[in-house]
């Protein structure tokens, strides 16, 4: 984890009963998982959810104290796969990853270890990145747990809430012998407050104990005729026993008043957006006392058909605020009133959109219409201040878009640039792309790639093409997806069918997309983890003949040879490049405070930038084109003459050397300079320094005295 | 939405407490920095608060939002939203200009309520750094808008207040909202709040001050700022780079004599008439720095001969646009990209002192200087006298021969002397430059587009000035170069077809931009497409 150091954040998982805890949602849950006595935690990082993964992966010592195994897994498939741990013991176990993503990886294990049933509390804590800020397909966890029977908790948006959603989740799994699911939406991972604290609790049993004394029970395994066993265990014992959990603990809210002739029935995770509609209605007051009746659903599968009909008695209409789609919960609701046959009016999908987020103006629009058709007199008075928000200026055509890129200094930058320059040579290729920063490959000034299937999966997504044809198809995967599967799934299956294809590994040294952890091939020490595993040695492992390792990606000309030299050998079957440089954010941050105590302490330091001579550069911007960089930037040259912009970089940049390089590589100019800045040089170099200095000068001195020139120089 | 349109009775009094602020923000910006000291000082006012972020691989350069809300503590927890909505947000805090300009396409700037922060300053979008003219988004358009939507519009470049004061733009931002007023809490809290985070905290300080003072006078922004502003497609506002502007005439340097002869060359060009002197000022000054005074005389009768012309065709009534033009790119052409000029710059007295004064090197540091050349025999054979250098050209086993010796990249160390005096001795070449191939190649390429736009100054004035300015296609190096080039021969030849139209101008000024669009041509293919047709169809 060279990225972030968690030490802070772990300090906080250590008070206890009496004390009030501070911070975000995602670590409020990872002080909940302790004060439960949670016997293992795994997983797999990503957004929204890494911070989890980050901060046990720092609190080793607290996690030994108390006993509990931490775990950082391959995968999400490993992660659940883990959870195996409470099919026959009585231990706790805790899993998270991103979802829907994750959670398409985890579900071959998920389905084994629901039908088989748990005796220890297992939660799956997912992250639903949906909604603005997400990188991927808009789906739903939901259908996950209809689909193998495990229990989904929504808890309303807020410290207490979620944090008592973990205290709740590992009861409800444990007396129903069923997995329980935990969704938290991003914002509530991200969210800031605050909740009162318990003291952490150490597992009856821990992993270590049970070891001593190994337990088996054949009718838990899924094989027949166990498994036809489960599915009706599912259904006539471990369902009821999980609605008798959920009753009995009011794990579901009412709020508002009792009676009421409209109602809103919605996800725990929607219930701040309700309020703040109902609060600009002005049916509610800031501490969420409506005027309306809310049923929350913290736990939205399974639904509980009595305290939803008892919600619905002597109302007119019921308005279902369910985000995402298809409508679950919805068409539940629906079917349970027509069995009923109860007459209440049902609104959901009608007034609030099927597919989208649900915004403040969404909802606030949603519930308003909703209350005009079915509780018009509860709406106040006309005539006050309006809400609609008044019309927005146009400025899409000035405005640009603005999609996530490559980082200041990115090492991944000057391989894009190369395979663009064999583009130019050679023509287009077919390329396919896979999860990872890389990904941003696909958006200008690139543009590289033209599918992504799945983690790990870039490779494979290309094996269509294996066969090959007048130019080979080419695949690019990170290092964390050649972890995450790529290994096998994409390299294996092209060394066995012995694709004609290119692949490009790039190897940043982390999992840098989801924050900088340590992954096989890191190269950093790491205490708890066996790091540096060569991606190449594993790749003659499967079988790859043709292996190229470049240890510098910022050498452009060698990435472009390279890679020209894949496309072009006779060699029969895949050819790899494992193209290596350390993510830049991750090396900076490592660096940056090293260097800085060298300069104090007087030590020599060499830091590399670059520049841009003003006057040789005409504004083609054809270095642009090939890069991309924040810090390589535009300015208007100080020339009445002149028309166009030209480069500039500015003072975030950290000299990674893409600019010569691709100025080199590419025949484009000779405008960039490199300055590398010489801290406490040594006597020696100081004065030869001082000695060329002089000569130097005195030749300019010399032509300036014999010509006319502008006084300033650019 | 619903035609039934309803409006709220007066909602709960205390909801007014709620404060809710947004921050739009470019990723890597430290918007994180900015909540948590805003979650910091709201908690240290006794106020209860509540802040979200979308985090994770979205803010990899990307447009992120950091949203915060609070009020007074009352005893008892309020409920907060996690997201902004529109038209419900008091204070915005844009991080840079365009993001100001996102923020209002959604809604987050409303004049009822909201007060907008914005730094006047411009982090570059890709898609606006790629265009091979110039697509920078216009900054003032946003200002614009900013100025009808937000209740109050606080906007200066809080970029460079950070920088100057060694900080970084969540320090001059965190200012800015303290100036702004919009928040009941004391200054002297903001610092302890600063102060409390550790690292970097007198320049943090230091930057919060300065931008809070400059918020608190309401600066309006400086009125250049938006005059400068570009077209759509323009130029850069001054607001969006570090550079500093020479106001004034910058001088010319060299011994007493020349710089005599140069005050008579000078007064000659002060002789032109008003609308061609900043350009033929400039013009003049540009080819002597880049060749020698003669080469200045030279420009001069050029020009001279080109205002006799346009004089004739009534250049007066057009305030002599096609002289203005042509004292422009004339002298554009006239000082060509070529290895000695390179080498030229790259070897000129003062431009070490510019390097470490853009370095920031502090004393007692050194500065390695290294040059990335790729020279190709093109370009060394065009030094050589004419008949040599056409001699060699057509003879292909010697110039590949020449090829295979120069052709590669070339890392040249220039705070050393052997490098040093290689590019000086190059930089010499100046001397002969008027007798090598490549000059004898650009003056006939001049004569040839002065030829055509001036043959066309007495039957179309505005087309004979659009002709002269298709000159702004040249530019580059080898390949780039070699594409500008045939870019200007297409446009050319698009400018001969529309020939003699009433809307000749028009057409060849939309040709112009069209060669702009991209790289490759393709716009301007297109655009061709539709002259030759028109132009065809014209004749059936």
């Amino acid at each position: 984890m060279a990225e972030r150091s968690f030490k802070k954040e772990v300090e906080q998982l250590r008070i206890g009963a009496g004390e009030t805890f501070r911070g975000e949602g995602i670590l409020a849950i990872t002080k909940a998982l302790l004060e439960n006595g949670v016997g293992y935690v795994g997983g797999y990082q990503g957004a929204p959810i890494s911070h989890l993964m980050d901060v046990l992966a720092d609190a080793e010592e607290l996690m030994g104290e108390l006993g509990i195994r931490f775990e950082a897994n391959a995968s999400e498939a490993a992660a659940a796969a883990m959870l195996a741990a409470s099919v026959h013991y009585p231990i706790r176990g805790a899993v998270t990853f991103k979802s829907t993503v994750g959670t398409n990886v985890a579900s071959d294990a998920l389905a084994n270890l629901a039908s088989g049933g748990v005796t220890g509390g297992a939660l799956i804590i997912v992250g639903e990145d949906y909604g603005e800020g997400s990188s991927i397909m808009q789906e739903r966890s939901h259908a996950f747990a209809m689909k193998s029977q495990i229990w989904l908790l929504d808890p309303r948006p807020n410290l207490p809430s979620i944090t008592d959603a973990v205290k709740h989740g590992f009861d409800l799994s444990e007396a129903s012998n069923t997995p329980v699911m935990l969704q938290v939406r991003i914002r509530c991972c991200h969210v800031h407050g605050a909740f009162e604290a318990q003291d952490n609790v150490s597992p009856s049993l821990t992993v270590k104990d049970a070891l001593s004394n190994p337990r088996r029970e054949t009718d838990r395994i899924v094989l027949p005729p166990a498994s036809f066993k489960h599915e009706h265990e599912k259904i006539e014992k471990r369902w009821p026993a999980a609605l008798d959990y959920i009753r009995e603990n009011k794990l579901n809210e009412r709020f508002g008043p009792e009676k009421e002739k409209v109602g809103i029935v919605l996800q725990g995770g929607m219930y701040n957006g309700v309020i703040r509609a109902l609060q600009r209605l002005g049916l509610a007051d800031v501490h969420g006392d409506t005027d309306i009746p809310l049923y929350v659903l913290n736990v939205v599968y399974p639904l509980v058909e009595d305290e939803f009909i008892d919600f619905c008695a002597d109302k007119d209409a019921v308005l279902i605020v369910e985000e995402g789609q298809p409508d679950y919960i919805e068409q539940t609701l629906r079917s349970i009133l027509h069995k009923h046959g109860d007459p209440v009016k049902v609104s959901g999908k009608d007034v609030l959109p099927m597919a989208g987020e649900y915004t403040g103006q969404v909802m606030l629009e949603g519930i308003e219409s909703f209350l005009v058709k079915h509780g018009g007199d509860l709406l106040p008075d006309r005539g006050r201040a309006p809400n609609r928000p008044p019309e927005v200026p146009d400025l899409s055509e000035v405005v640009p878009g603005r999609p996530p890129g490559f980082c200041t200094g990115c090492p991944e930058r000057p391989i894009f640039a190369a395979m663009k320059m064999v583009e130019e040579e050679m023509g287009p290729h077919q390329i396919t792309a896979d999860i990872g920063c890389h990904l941003f490959s696909i958006m200008p000034p690139f543009e590289i790639g033209g599918t992504t299937m799945g983690y790990g999966l870039g490779p494979a997504s290309n094996a269509a093409f294996d066969g090959g044809g007048e130019r080979r198809p080419i695949s690019i995967m990170g290092d964390g997806g050649f972890w995450h599967n790529g290994l096998s799934t994409s390299v294996g299956n092209a060394v066995f069918n012995k694709s004609d294809g290119v692949i490009m590994v790039v190897d940043n040294y982390y999992s840098a997309a989801t924050g900088g952890q340590d992954i096989l091939s890191s190269r950093a020490k790491n205490d708890t983890k066996a790091t540096n595993n060569p991606i190449s040695k594993a790749l003659k492992g499967v079988g790859v003949g043709w292996v190229r390792q470049i240890d510098r990606t910022y050498d452009v000309g060698k990435m472009r040879d390279t890679l020209r030299e894949a496309l072009t050998t006779d060699h029969e079957g895949p050819k790899v490049i494992v193209a290596s440089s350390e993510c830049m954010l991750n090396r900076q941050r490592r660096e940056k405070p090293l260097m800085a105590k060298a300069i104090k302490e007087g030590r020599r330091v060499e830091r590399p930038k670059f520049g841009v001579d003003e006057e040789v550069c005409t504004g083609d911007h054809a270095c642009m084109r090939l890069s991309g960089c924040p810090s390589l930037t535009l300015k208007m040259p100080d020339d009445p003459l002149r028309d166009d912009p030209i480069a500039h970089i500015d003072q975030t940049c950290v000299g990674c050397g893409n600019c010569g390089e691709v100025a080199d590589t590419a025949v484009l100019c000779p405008s960039f300079y490199q300055a590398d800045l010489v801290h406490n040089p040594g006597k020696t170099e100081q004065r030869m320094a001082r000695w060329q200095k002089g000569i130097i000068t005195w030749l300019q001195e010399r032509r300036a005295g014999k010509r006319l020139a502008r006084e300033a120089v650019r | 939405m619903n035609d039934l349109a309803l409006t709220p009775k007066a909602p709960d009094v205390r909801l007014g407490d709620i404060i809710k602020l947004a921050v739009l923000a470019v990723g890597g910006q430290g918007g994180g920095v900015l909540s948590n000291w805003i979650v910091d000082l709201a908690e240290r006012n006794g106020y209860a608060v509540q802040a979200t972020s979308v985090a994770g691989v979205a803010q990899r350069t990307g447009a992120t939002i950091y949203y915060m809300e609070m009020m007074p503590e009352t005893g008892r927890t309020p409920v907060f939203a996690l997201a902004p909505a529109e038209g419900d947000v008091d204070i915005l805090i844009a991080a840079e200009m365009m993001e100001a300009g996102r923020a209002m396409m959604r809604g987050f700037v409303t004049p009822d309520r909201t007060t907008l922060i914005a730094s006047s300053h411009r982090a570059l979008a890709t898609s606006e750094k790629i265009h091979p003219g110039s697509g920078i988004a216009d900054s003032a358009a946003v200002r614009r808008a900013a100025a009808e939507s937000a209740r109050n519009f606080i906007c200066f470049d809080m970029e460079a207040v950070a920088r100057e004061a060694g900080s970084v733009i969540s320090s001059s931002l965190f200012g800015a909202l303290a100036g702004s007023g919009m928040l009941p809490f004391e200054p002297e809290s903001y610092r302890e709040t600063i102060r409390a985070s550790g690292r970097g905290v007198d320049a943090s300080i230091a930057a919060f001050d300065e931008a809070r003072v400059a918020a608190e006078e309401h600066r309006a922004p400086k009125a250049r700022e938006v005059d400068d502003a570009p077209e759509p497609g323009g130029v850069l506002p001054p607001a969006a780079t570090p550079v500093e502007e020479h106001i004034e005439p910058e001088p010319m340097a060299g011994p007493e004599k020349m710089l005599g002869e140069w005050r008579d060359l000078s007064a000659r060009a002060d002789a032109l008439p008003e609308p061609v002197l900043p350009f033929a000022r400039a013009g003049l000054k540009k080819v002597v720095d880049y060749q020698d005074l003669a080469y200045g005389t030279e420009y001069l009768d050029r020009l001279d001969e080109l205002l006799q012309k346009d004089r004739a065709a009534g250049g007066e009534e057009h305030e002599f646009d096609f002289t203005a033009n042509a004292a422009k790119y004339l002298a554009n052409a006239m000082s060509y990209d070529d290895i000695p000029r390179v080498a030229d710059l790259k070897t000129r007295k003062g431009r070490d002192a510019r390097i470490s004064e853009e370095m920031r090197a502090s004393d007692g540091t050194l500065i390695q200087v290294t040059e990335y050349f790729h020279p190709r025999a093109e370009e060394m054979v065009s030094l050589l006298p004419a008949g040599l250098g056409g001699w060699i050209e057509s003879r292909p086993k010697v110039f590949a021969g020449i090829d295979k010796l120069v052709n590669k990249g070339r890392r040249l160390r220039t705070d050393r002397l052997p490098a040093f005096l290689m590019l000086y001795t190059v930089a010499g070449f100046r001397r002969i430059r008027r007798r090598s191939l490549r000059h004898k190649r650009e003056m006939a390429h001049v004569d040839e587009w002065l030829g055509a736009a001036t043959s066309r100054l007495t039957g179309d004035y505005a087309h004979a000035t659009e002709t002269l300015k298709v000159r702004r296609l040249i530019k580059g190096y080898s390949d780039t170069h070699a594409r500008g080039v045939a870019k200007f021969d297409r446009v050319m030849s698009g400018a001969a077809l529309v020939e003699g139209r009433d809307d000749a101008a028009a057409w060849t000024a939309r040709l112009l931009t069209a060669a702009l669009k991209d790289p490759k041509g393709e716009a301007l293919d297109g655009a061709l497409q539709t002259v030759r047709s028109m132009t065809t169809a014209g004749q059936a």
